[in-house]
């Protein structure tokens, strides 16, 4: 494993400080009392398998002085244990679009931005909803920013210092393609329908992703066009539904996967030379020596973007040690340690100073490897040269043209869905 | 104390198991599929709107019948399976230590997980697999067979090979309890092997048989895992529909499923015990 980098003395220095700051306003009000029982505080940290490291739990914990454990578990199992269970978690690592269900159960506090040290730093894509040239981003789906502020148990449509969840980690979803075995160059999500890639193709087999890849693709191809594809009518759901059965039925699908594992096997083995991928599986399979693209490609990206909440039984001296870590989390290792699976931190600013110039220019600048990349575990995943695919950070980003969401329709799609895996 | 006070206190744990751990959630399932649910919390209430919805789904009627074909295709297979092996070891096979070392040999696929033995059939059979590259080596086919994976074939060769087993054990002890006497009789009245197979060895081995057919078809409609893995997500059964309910959290029309499910397995349980009367023909 690469060891991550601990903080330098600045930003130890500006985590500390905001410990001390938000000390002096605890309801404690002496910060020696709380210091001292500081480092018998466990917090714990569930989220997702691409955001949760042993490392990263180490380090933070080493550098916090109290204990920061991690348990692994999908957005949907989250969720279920957020509303269902609030006391088996600390620090809910959760998609955005979680919080249009779960949001509501009053379960999360509010995060209060002032205590967060670097948020004026994060990216205005969350803070702001606008691109990094100051326009709009596309709002299909769940756009982070429409669920970043607290309005009660809703959403302000405007910024205010009550956050929902604090943003970390995000990215700009595509299809991953085996340039050997396809031969050409691909440059549209139609090519998922392709007949010429019969038997070779692969969806994610989450009804609310899916659908949205499988949208991407019938749209490129002029087949259909979504008023809003993160937000599809019954007759939409149907419609698209309709032409996946056909698909289906024609043999175009190889398989439908559930797993990260299953998704790096199907492309390293071959069983399919197109599908829905995420990008750590492309590092994965290129970690093999196996050639695997993250393809931008010219309808533009489907996003996503991740955050920590708060739970509401955190309180004292425990709600001060969840903030210390909140900040930690900004500070630059795990922003790095997740940026060598190929995602992007909110705080890029601190990103940059815990990667390597390299490891920088090639992941977010876009430009071509000027020496060997590694994976978080240290594996090779590029040689000297090369380039990720779809440029830099800010051309990613900006790509973006629909967000994982959850539907109003979100009942019936998943029985459509089944109607189709089962067709 | 009595010997009826002795056997109600025996088999008190195991009630008391049976009631905690699965009687109990089977009627937490059985009442959540009748209260109402916003999407986040349920509400204790009486609606019948979670069975409308899953009886006026056309797909819940395609996944029964998707199950039920998987259930019985599987099932006819592991019992011809299952009867032969058994019969082979039973009535073949002379000496006892010999007799008990192959039955033994039959279980040596449990010394590993389910699942391990299910994914190690995913490089045998793929389009790059084992299976494949050798009949291309051998000149036998051109192309690769695409439907050895990620298909019902799949499916259904996983589940034989994992529920096989299961047929075999209940069988093989019901043949072992045949009186050799009754076979001896048999032949000096000059019964034909065959005779003596349909009137002799297939009745009474039919507790065996009813109970492996429990065993197999239990497992197979109460599956999702194998079918999801085998068939990569391209197949459907009661049990993975419902995971992907469950999975973004829409629980009433899971729980619902869930009650008809059972109802159906249940009714297919009486069924069989109905035809055989394991409990008195265990008793003898």
């Amino acid at each position: 494993m690469q060891k991550v980098k601990t903080t330098d003395g600045v930003s130890r220095r500006t985590v500390l400080k905001t410990i001390a700051g938000a000390g002096a306003g605890s309801v404690l009000g002496a910060p020696m009392i709380w210091a001292q029982g500081l480092k018998d505080v466990t917090l714990m940290h569930v989220g997702p398998s691409y955001s949760i490291f042993e490392d990263i739990a180490a380090a933070a914990s080493a550098d916090l002085g109290f204990k920061i454990e991690m348990q692994n578990a999908g957005t949907d199992a989250i969720m279920a244990r957020v509303v269902g269970q609030p006391d088996s978690i600390d620090i809910a690592d959760l998609e955005f679009w979680a919080m249009q269900r779960i949001w509501r159960s009053q379960k999360l506090q509010t995060i209060d931005t002032g205590k967060i040290a670097h948020w004026g730093k994060i990216i205005p894509l969350f803070r702001e909803g606008k691109n990094f040239d100051g326009n709009e981003m596309s709002r299909q789906g769940t756009m982070p920013f429409e669920v970043q502020y607290a309005d009660g148990t809703g959403f302000a449509a405007s910024p205010n210092t009550s956050a929902t969840m604090m943003p970390t980690i995000f990215n700009a979803d595509t299809l991953g393609i085996r340039p050997d075995l396809i031969g050409r160059d691909i440059t549209s999500w139609a090519e998922l329908l392709n007949p010429e890639f019969k038997g070779k193709v692969a969806l994610i087999n989450v009804p609310q992703i899916g659908i949205m890849d499988a949208a991407m693709a019938i749209e490129a191809r002029g087949d259909l066009t979504y008023a809003d594809k993160g937000n599809m009518t019954r007759d939409e759901i149907d419609a698209t539904i309709a032409i996946l059965i056909k698909a289906k039925q024609d043999g175009q699908f190889r398989a439908f996967w559930s797993s990260f594992d299953e998704s790096v096997n199907f492309m390293a083995s071959g069983e399919a030379v197109i599908q829905s991928m995420w990008s750590p599986a492309v590092t994965a399979v290129r970690g093999r020596g196996i050639d695997c693209v993250y393809k931008g490609l010219e309808e533009g990206y489907r996003g996503w973007g991740n955050g920590l909440g708060l739970m509401s039984h955190l309180e004292g001296i425990k709600l001060e040690a969840a903030y210390a870590y909140l900040n930690w989390m900004l500070t630059g290792p795990y922003g790095a340690f997740v940026a060598r699976q190929g995602y992007y931190s909110a705080v890029p600013e601190t990103t940059k100073a815990s990667l390597s110039a390299e490891e920088w220019d090639y992941w977010y600048g876009g430009k071509p490897a000027a020496v060997e990349i590694k994976d978080p575990f240290g594996t090779v995943m590029e040689l000297p040269g090369r380039s990720r695919d779809g440029g830099s950070f800010e051309d990613r980003i900006g790509g973006i043209r629909c967000w994982n969401t959850t539907m109003d329709e979100g009942e019936y799609l998943v029985q459509r869905w089944n109607d189709f895996v089962a067709s | 104390m009595t010997p009826n006070r002795m056997s109600q206190l025996s088999v008190l744990p195991f009630t008391a198991i049976l009631i905690i751990f699965t009687g109990l959630p089977l009627l937490m399932v059985v009442l959540l599929s009748f209260w109402t649910f916003d999407g986040l919390e349920y509400r204790p209430d009486f609606t019948l709107a979670n069975f409308a919805a899953v009886f006026a789904a056309p797909v819940t009627w395609k996944i029964f019948a998707n199950t039920l074909r998987y259930a019985a295709i599987t099932w006819a297979i592991t019992l011809v399976v299952g009867f032969t092996v058994s019969f082979y070891l039973v009535f073949h096979v002379r000496n006892l230590k010999l007799q008990i070392g192959l039955f033994l040999l039959c279980t040596i696929p449990f010394w590993t997980s389910t699942v391990i033995r299910m994914i190690s059939w995913i490089p045998f059979l793929g389009r790059e697999g084992l299976f494949n590259t050798g009949l291309m080596q051998l000149g036998l086919i051109q192309q690769p067979l695409e439907f050895l994976l990620f298909s019902d074939f799949a499916v259904i060769i996983t589940y034989v090979n994992l529920f096989t087993l299961f047929m075999i054990v209940p069988i093989f002890n019901a043949m072992a309890k045949i009186d050799r006497n009754v076979i001896e009789a048999a032949l000096d009245a000059g019964a034909t092997g065959f005779q003596i197979l349909r009137t002799i060895i297939i009745p009474l081995s039919r507790t065996g048989i009813a109970l492996g057919t429990i065993f197999v078809l239990t497992l197979v409609m109460g599956d999702f895992f194998v079918v999801r893995v085998m068939s990569g997500g391209q197949s459907s059964t009661v049990v993975s529909a419902m995971k992907n309910n469950i999975d973004q959290m829409y629980y009433p029309q899971a729980a619902a499923m869930a009650v008809l499910l059972i109802a159906v397995v249940l009714g297919m349980v009486a069924t069989i015990l109905r035809v055989v009367d394991v409990r008195a023909e265990l008793a003898k």
